[in-house]
């Protein structure tokens, strides 16, 4: 399982190979600096953990300047472990999008746009009541929420009214369209979740892994 | 994402030399079209009502009278599929898109005036 942390930049188009248009998130996904080797011995798990997006020093605990200062990098904004990377790395390398290459597929985790508090129209797509037929007031109501003295509550799952977005979603199976690591970019088929500028993690997918573990 | 970026990924699906020919003009779209295995060239005539987009986003749309029956077909301008496309008979016009030929019927509905200041590329 390997993975980076990444940058959503925005959206654009590519043509893949047969000429069909594809629609793409482009990620800023590196440098990613490997900033400790958790192993069983030591840890009790496998895991490596990387630093994304750099930062002043200043802006970092003494504490964390002092973990970077370990694998000799410098200040990072986001730090996160992936467990038992199939890559063999060491404390101080860097990786960047050459882990993947194109036709890969990949998950994306991030964190999606915050809608505020939403209706039941918006966040669990209920049907409304009608604009005609002499409706009045009655547009956007979630109605009936139970039965009546059977079962005499409301069902669990219920869908009410209530905070939407801003939660951390996966989408899994996206291809790789195309690896630029001059860039340090990859297009990604399809959207991901967040929005430009936030961060997200790219992570190869857990039902199409990769076949052979690539060095 | 910046423009500039922008333009760096797209550059590589951009066709190496632009589509040139505008709005009101009457024009051949060759396309390859895929038939099981065999690929041929089917060509799309009509007259350009529109182009919307910029970069590797850009289309045009094209519209023709087929058997008594508007159609237009929408072409991505980088797309692989569009071979070239071939300039019949330059149009003037004042709109950005003619979709005031949709009211049109008949003779109407084909006819742009030409533009007679620029030569028309010779079209088979």
């Amino acid at each position: 399982m390997i993975g980076l942390i990444g940058k959503k930049l925005g959206q654009t188009r590519v043509y893949d190979t047969a000429g069909n248009a594809v629609g793409v998130t482009v990620v800023l996904a590196g440098p990613n600096r490997v900033l400790q080797c958790r192993t069983m011995e030591t840890d009790r798990y496998c895991a490596v953990q990387l630093g994304f997006d750099e930062q002043k020093p200043s802006r970092v605990s003494k504490a964390l300047n002092g973990h970077f200062k370990k694998s000799g990098s410098g200040a990072v904004k986001q730090v996160r472990e992936f467990r038992n990377f199939s890559l063999t790395v060491k404390a101080g390398d860097v990786v960047g999008p050459g882990i993947f290459s194109a036709g890969d597929y990949v998950d994306a985790i991030g964190v999606t746009k915050g809608r505020g508090f939403a209706g039941v129209v918006r966040r669990w797509k209920f049907r409304g009541g009608n604009r005609s037929h002499g409706q009045k007031g009655w547009y956007r109501r979630p109605g009936a929420i139970g039965c009546r003295s059977t079962p005499g509550w409301v069902i669990k799952g219920k869908g009410m009214p209530g905070h939407m977005g801003q939660r951390q979603r996966t989408v899994q199976n996206l291809q790789v369209m195309a690896v630029r690591e001059d860039d340090q970019l990859l297009l990604i088929q399809g959207s991901i979740p967040g929005a430009n500028g936030d961060y997200v993690i790219i992570r190869e997918s857990k039902k199409n892994p990769k076949a052979p573990a690539k060095k | 994402m910046n423009q500039a970026l922008l333009d760096k990924i797209e550059a590589a699906y951009r066709r190496k030399s632009a589509l040139k020919f505008n709005v009101g003009d009457t024009v051949h779209v060759h396309t390859r079209v895929r038939e099981g295995d065999k690929e041929r060239t089917q060509v799309f005539n009509g007259i350009v009502i529109g182009r919307r987009g910029h970069g590797v986003n850009a289309t045009f749309t094209v519209r023709r009278i087929s058997y008594g029956q508007g159609v237009e077909r929408i072409f991505p301008c980088d797309s692989p599929f569009v071979e070239r496309v071939e300039v019949e008979r330059r149009g003037r016009v004042r709109r950005g898109k003619l979709t005031y030929l949709r009211q049109r019927t008949g003779r109407a509905a084909v006819t742009v005036r030409e533009d007679k200041s620029v030569p028309a590329p010779a079209a088979k």
